[in-house]
Order: structure tokens, then sequence, then C-alpha cells
């Protein structure tokens, strides 16, 4: 007999896989796209399913809520349209096979390793969930490891700043 | 048994809150005809029921028997999908709204983030519903639309910061709490000026009404839309508004508290009448600030509204948030220093 929980991680793993494989499939590009919006969707009933309700309202905001509209719009703007893709098969597909298996290896030997196994430290379920979500992400982020965000935060500026570099050279010559 | 109730509990709460948020969109339409007419010195509708006050009824009857249209060309799933993905979005979002003491459906603890999620999903409706549509229009005025609700939601996600700094929590029961001494309105009114601002975009109104701008797009995105189709557009708009006036009123004016500043005898005194009446008199009072800016102001240029959102806004809230941290972190040096 499966629990609720149980029951709950099947339907948001099964969604995930099936959005994911749709997404792949689909030859109406929007179509695609609207097919992993549906998959964030599960992935944060996942986060929420782990009582990481902070990440889960994240994973809406930033993903479906910007990166995919953006996706959505590029695509739409393009007016990619579904004939013009075809049947064929991409010519690199030898390559594209051979790095599918290669992750494919990594995602079995971590799970035979169980890396992710690791001894629950101070930040319990109890502690989550009696000091809430958003303020124990914050300290773990802001305090215990400033350095790497900082560091993160700081390649992203250099994205940014290369990213308007490169779009004001193209103003310039035109 | 008892999963029963609980169930019969949450059906009963689900009704009650969508029979107020319908009944308010049906009446914020006529509230806004009657009004606007008065600002452009008409009457507006006064010609069904007592002062037109049965003309929502008699505009959902017609809608209603309307034929519902689907373009030869459109995406027939995506099509019907799309109003329906804008109301429930929209409606949603009323999960968590306190709306007096202990009146809520849900004290989520990341209930703010809740609702930015949900306001950035609105995209999906109009965008879906003007590529769906197969018209040149639609798609222009979906992808106005979209531009245009990324871009004031950074800002409005901005300006909620120092709100969220001033009151430490993100559940918006405790927001207010922590307004029982003062609004934050008095102490942050840049946050709540470009709040308000980016409120309007967000949901599309005039005058940043660009996705549905009637003389150079017909109707936007909902220009292929018939009957209810059409309504469900119509009601997810106006209770979008209602939406973003009760979050107006939840993180700048205090949610139920009465008086801007807590006042020892006043308040209390006050606070005897019962609290979503003050609650709902902050909402009616920023839904009548959107039916007054429409009748006020013209509508801005495309270009106009990104610098706005982008070279104005961004900086100023970005600039607010800093302001309010020095303050946050000088304040207690300060009151030492006085005595």
């Amino acid at each position: 007999m499966i629990t609720l929980v149980q029951g709950l991680f099947l339907y948001f793993a099964a969604m995930i896989v099936a959005c994911a494989l749709v997404a792949i499939t689909r030859h109406s590009a929007v179509n695609a796209v609207l097919a992993v919006l549906l998959m964030f969707f599960h992935v944060a009933g996942l986060y929420v399913l782990l009582n990481a309700e902070f990440l889960a309202a994240i994973q809406i905001i930033v993903y479906a809520g910007a990166i995919l509209v953006f996706y959505l719009f590029v695509v739409m703007l393009l007016n990619i349209r579904t004939e013009e893709l075809g049947r064929r098969a991409h010519p690199y597909w030898p390559a594209l096979v051979l790095v599918v298996a290669g992750l494919a290896a990594v995602f079995v030997l971590l799970l035979s390793r169980s890396l992710f196994q690791g001894t629950p430290d101070q930040y319990s379920i109890a502690l989550v969930q009696e000091a809430g979500n958003a303020q124990l992400v914050s300290q773990v982020l802001y305090r215990d490891y400033y350095l790497p965000f900082e560091v993160a935060s700081v390649i992203l500026l250099v994205a940014m700043i290369g990213a308007v570099l490169l779009a004001r050279r193209q103003w310039a010559e035109e | 048994m008892e999963i029963i109730q609980q169930i019969a509990l949450y059906v009963i709460q689900i009704a009650v809150m969508m029979g107020f948020v319908l009944f308010n969109a049906a009446y914020l339409t006529y509230a806004e005809r009657r009004l606007v007419g008065r600002m452009q010195l008409r009457f507006g509708p006064n010609r069904v029921g007592p002062f037109g006050l049965l003309q929502p009824l008699a505009d959902g009857i017609k809608l209603f028997f309307k034929e519902d249209i689907t373009p030869a060309k459109a995406d027939r799933g995506l099509f019907l999908f799309a109003p329906l993905l804008s109301l429930v979005t929209v409606l949603v979002a009323f999960a968590v709204l306190p709306f007096g003491k202990g009146l809520w459906i849900a004290d989520l603890n990341i209930a703010l983030l809740y609702l930015l999620a949900l306001s950035s999903l609105t995209a999906y409706g109009i965008i879906v519903a003007g590529w769906a549509s197969n018209s040149k229009y639609a798609l222009l005025g979906g992808l106005r639309s979209t531009a245009q609700v990324i871009s004031y939601e950074v800002a409005m996600g901005l300006s909620l910061v120092p709100v969220l700094m001033l009151s430490g929590s993100l559940s918006l029961v405790e927001i207010v709490e922590a307004q029982s001494g003062y609004w934050f309105l008095l102490v942050q009114p840049v946050a709540f000026f470009i709040f308000l601002v980016s409120a309007v975009a967000e949901t599309n109104r005039a005058p940043f009404d660009l996705p549905e701008a009637e003389s150079e797009l017909v109707g936007g995105f909902h220009t292929e839309y018939s009957g209810m189709r059409f309504a469900f557009f119509f009601i997810a708009e106006y209770a979008a508004m209602l939406v973003v006036s009760s979050l107006a009123a939840i993180l700048f004016m205090g949610g139920w508290h009465p008086l801007p500043v807590h006042i020892p005898g006043l308040s209390d005194w006050l606070g005897q009448v019962p609290s979503p009446l003050w609650f709902l008199a902050k909402v009616y009072l920023f839904l009548f600030l959107f039916i007054w800016v429409r009748a006020t102001l013209p509508r801005l240029r495309y270009d106009q509204l990104m610098a706005l959102g982008w070279k104005v806004f961004l900086p100023v809230s970005l600039a607010n948030i800093l302001l309010t941290g020095l303050g946050i972190v000088l304040w207690p040096y300060v009151l030492g220093w006085w005595g």
C-alpha cells in the first residue's frame, strides 16, 4: 500500500518525465514550450512535497514566469512554422547519442553511490517547518556560504555586462 | 467523517470567495462605466433597473447567449484553454488574501511569493490567447503584453522588498500585524508609488493598456474571442484589479488596521467596527483610483512604457532597497544617540 506522499511523488515524477518527452517530440515549438511549463509546475510540486515551498515559489517565478516566457516570446517572434522544421534526423545525431549515454552513465553512478544519503545535520524537517523555509535558505546562502554566493553573483554580473556591451557595439555599428 | 467535513468546509470557503469575487468583478464593470461616464459628462448605463443596477446581469445574459466562435485556422485546444488559464491564475490568488482579523482561507508563510508567482503566470493566458487565435492583431497584442508584464514584474517585485525588510516575513497576515504601530505607506512612499504604477501596468489597465490598444490593435489578444470566453478575460482583468488593490491595502495601508498611526484610545474605539470593513474600504479606494486614472490619463507609447519600467522604476526601487537597508541598520544608533 502506498502512502499519500508516495502517491503524490509518483504522480509528479511520472508527469515530469511525460511532459519532458512531450516537449522534445512536439513539432510545434509553442506546444513544446507549454509542455515544459507543465513540467516546471510538477517540479515545483516535488519541492512542496520536500517542505521546500520557498524553492517551489522561486521555481515558478524564475523559470515559469520569466525564462519560459522569454522562450515563448522568441519562438513567437521568430514565428517558427512546423513545416519548416521537417522530420529529418539531426546531422550530428551520433554525437548527441554519446552525450546522452554519458549523462545517463553519470546519473546511474550517482544513484549507485547514493551520494545524497548524507547525515541529517542541523537543518531537520522540524526546524524548517518552525523557522520557515525562506529564512533558513537565506541563512545558509548569506551566512554559511556567502563567499561562493558572491562569486556566483560576480559571474552573473560579468555575463550581464558582456551582454550590454555586445548590444551596444551592434548599436554603434548601425 | 472528518475528512468529508473538511472537504465540505473547503468547498463552502471556495464558493463564498468565488461568489464575492464574481459579484465584485461584475459590479466593478458597472461602477467603472458609471464613474467614467460622470467624469466625461455623460450618464453611463442607467436604463436597466433602478440606476442601471441590473446592467451587469443583462451583460452577463447577453454574453451567455452569444455565439462561441473559434477562428478556422486557430490552434483549437490552446484557443479554448487560454481564457481558463487567465481566469484560474487570478482566482487562486484569493486563497491567501487576509480580509480581516482571522478572516482568510490560508496563511502561507510564502504568501507574497505565491502571489508574485501567480501574477507572473497571467502573461501565459494572454500570450497563448494571442498566439492560438492565428490573427496578427491578437499576436501583436499578446507579444506586447508579455514584454510589459515581464518588465513591470521586476519593478513590482523590487518595490515589495522594503516591505519584507520592515516586516521580516513573507506571510501576508504577519505583514499586516507588523503594521499595527504605523502603516508602511508612511515610511515607504516611493515603494508604494512604484508598486501602484506597476500594478496598473501588470493588470494591463489604462494608461498601460497597450496589449489591447483598440486604435491600433483592434481588441488586442482577445480580438477573436466572443461570448463567455471573452467574458472570462474580462472577469480575469477585474479580478486582478481586486487582487492588486487588496495587496496595496495589505502591504502598505495596514490591512485591517483603521488608522495610519496607532493612537491608543482612538484606534481601539475604531477597532470595534468589524475589521473586514476597514479592509474593504481601502480596497474600494484603490479600485476607484484605478477607474479615475483610466478616465484621466492618455495611453503611453510603447517605448515610453519600456523606458519608464527599466530606466526609472528599476534603478529607483533598487536605490530604495539600499536606503531602507541602511535605515534599518542605522535606526537603533539614531535612537541611542537621541537619548
